[in-house]
């Protein structure tokens, strides 16, 4: 008797927390499916009183009216190719850096180390005005410079892999110099293939990270060709008198689909790398 | 340890060369000089220059703006981080009790990760929208609140608040998560049950257990509140309406690149510095023992 209440109990508690979650699941995705559902939308129907969370029937002259007067097919370009050498600049650069703090002795090695972390005290806005200044002096305003290599250093990157490394069995090093390997075969042949988690983490949270940006390339990139899509969808916003909220929906979802898409490939590999960081 | 290389003398200079120059260049420079033009009087070219000492910081302190925005920064950002961590920690303390779809609710919370401020901005003006928005009619149809976050200064900061605490919360949920996997689940189940001991276990037992987890996520929190809201800001209210939602890095922005006023900018930026210095100081003094993870 006892016991049959205590499970009844227990599936009860099942039963609510199951509810409070698909609760909650609704609350944070709700957003992102009004953002679709809205883009879907025609004029009149998205003006009705009270508004409606039917899908609609302009999907196809929102995405196009988007594509065209957004110019969002470049935008969308210039993301993914900004993005993209950004994330595959910091992984190269934190693999090096990472790899030679833990197998190297070496002068200096406290003090670089230090340098690199230090990136991490200095967000873009403590030194937004010289760094701009640094750009118009280089003529790298409007280029895919300013907006790509500025951000090649990583701190977290650095630290993610010389965390690794250092879980790396002592024997593997060893016998690699027994048999003669060379630092650098070391870590192509062995050091690489062994961060693939890592690099698939890194790689999740750099490029979410710079496809989001907004701040930098407002100031330095703010030309035709070198937009993103974060400026473009606010320059949709500006120019018609009243919001096309449709439109712009339509141009949302566009502009969140590429980062979306990252997230869910490398999810797993966050996962991993994240109970991989939390190991003490 | 790990068996170290021998190498010629320069080759582990060359492979931290990128990182080192990069940061050196784009970094260490630019916030070095940051801090030099923090005390001259200059324009943006940078045709005209005047040595003014502390002028511009005691000009900053003056002035009635900048006190009301960096009030409103604190404000803003001990609100996102109570809010946003104790939403999270109490979703993830109901999805941590071996739910079934667990993986699911997982994957699926995470996705506001993904999405930009800005893109966030334009999502919800739109769910707020005085007129036309889903949230604002429901506001007002249940509560009999007329929200309009365009006109009310209150309206738009509670606006603001909530719209940067949902972007994060899918984030601190899945560290919570991580963080809770860790404690026995007996020590869970009884923090959980109801009772009047209820809240004590959970203070005194769980809390500390996590407290790792905890701290880094107001870190992280704490950063994000303070430097990642200017495209919220930009997209969705401008600073407005008047000057309610102008928080510090949209008001470095104004002075720095609308009204070109660098040095005043400059001083801005150091104010924030000593910000990120005194977070990371706590940070290291905190959590020696546990790890770094930042975005």
């Amino acid at each position: 008797m006892e016991h049959k209440k205590m499970i009844n109990k227990k599936k009860l508690e099942n039963l609510s927390s199951q509810l409070i979650m698909l609760l909650v699941l609704l609350v944070v995705l709700f957003p992102m499916i009004y953002a679709i559902i809205v883009s879907t939308q025609t004029n009149a129907e998205y003006f009705r009183f009270p508004p409606r969370i039917t899908p609609g029937s302009g999907i196809l002259e929102n995405y196009s009216e988007a594509w065209h007067k957004g110019n969002l097919g470049r935008l969308l370009f210039n993301s993914t190719l900004i993005s993209l050498v950004v994330a595959f600049g910091k992984i190269i650069l934190s693999i090096l850096a990472g790899f030679t703090f833990v197998y190297f002795d070496f002068k200096g090695k406290f003090f670089f180390f230090i340098i690199i972390l230090i990136t991490q005290m200095l967000p873009l806005p403590v030194r937004i005005v010289p760094t701009y200044m640094l750009m118009s002096q280089l003529n790298w305003v409007n280029t895919y410079w300013a907006l790509t290599i500025p951000f090649f250093a990583s701190a977290t990157g650095t630290l993610l892999f010389r965390q690794l490394y250092m879980m790396i069995p002592r024997s593997f090093a060893d016998a690699a110099k027994v048999d003669g390997v060379n630092s650098l075969q070391f870590l192509w042949h062995i050091v690489i293939p062994l961060s693939k988690t890592n690099i698939a983490a890194l790689f999740l949270i750099e490029f979410i990270f710079i496809w989001n940006q907004y701040l930098w390339p407002l100031i330095v990139g703010n030309s035709q060709e070198v937009r993103v899509v974060q400026i473009g969808l606010k320059q949709l916003i500006d120019t018609d008198a009243a919001v096309n909220w449709n439109v712009l929906m339509s141009g949302t979802v566009l502009g969140m689909i590429p980062p979306l898409i990252i997230l869910i490939v490398f999810q797993s590999s966050l996962i991993k790398g994240l109970s991989l960081a939390d190991e003490k | 340890m790990q068996t170290k290389f021998k190498s010629s003398k320069w080759l582990p200079y060359l492979l931290l060369s990128p990182s080192v120059i990069i940061v050196f260049i784009f970094f260490i420079i630019p916030s070095s000089e940051s801090l030099y033009y923090s005390f001259f009087r200059q324009n943006i070219t940078g045709t005209r220059k005047l040595f003014v000492g502390f002028e511009n910081f005691t000009r900053l302190f003056m002035d009635p703006e900048y006190i009301d925005s960096l009030i409103r920064s604190f404000l803003f950002t001990v609100i996102v981080v109570v809010f946003g961590l104790t939403i999270s920690l109490g979703i993830a303390m109901i999805a941590n009790k071996k739910l079934r779809f667990f993986n699911m609710y997982r994957t699926l919370l995470i996705w506001p990760y993904a999405l930009s401020p800005a893109i966030t901005g334009m999502i919800w003006a739109l769910m707020f929208n005085p007129t036309i928005g889903v949230a604002s009619n429901l506001l007002n149809n249940i509560f009999g609140i007329s929200f309009n976050y365009i006109n009310n200064s209150t309206h738009a900061m509670i606006f603001i608040c909530v719209a940067a605490i949902w972007k994060m919360l899918g984030y601190n949920i899945i560290f919570f998560l991580s963080g809770l996997q860790n404690v026995p689940p007996e020590i869970l189940e009884a923090s959980i049950i109801d009772g009047a001991n209820a809240w004590r276990r959970f203070r005194t037992i769980l809390l500390p257990l996590i407290s790792p987890t905890t701290f880094f996520l107001i870190i992280m929190n704490t950063l994000y509140a303070f430097f990642q809201q200017f495209g919220l800001l930009h997209v969705v209210t401008e600073g407005g309406p008047g000057r309610a939602t102008d928080l510090l890095v949209y008001k470095l922005y104004r002075d720095g690149f609308i009204s070109m006023n660098t040095g005043y900018a400059s001083a801005q930026s150091i104010i924030l510095l000593l910000i990120v210095a005194a977070v990371t100081f706590i940070q290291f003094k905190s959590s020696e023992k546990s790890v770094f993870y930042g975005t």
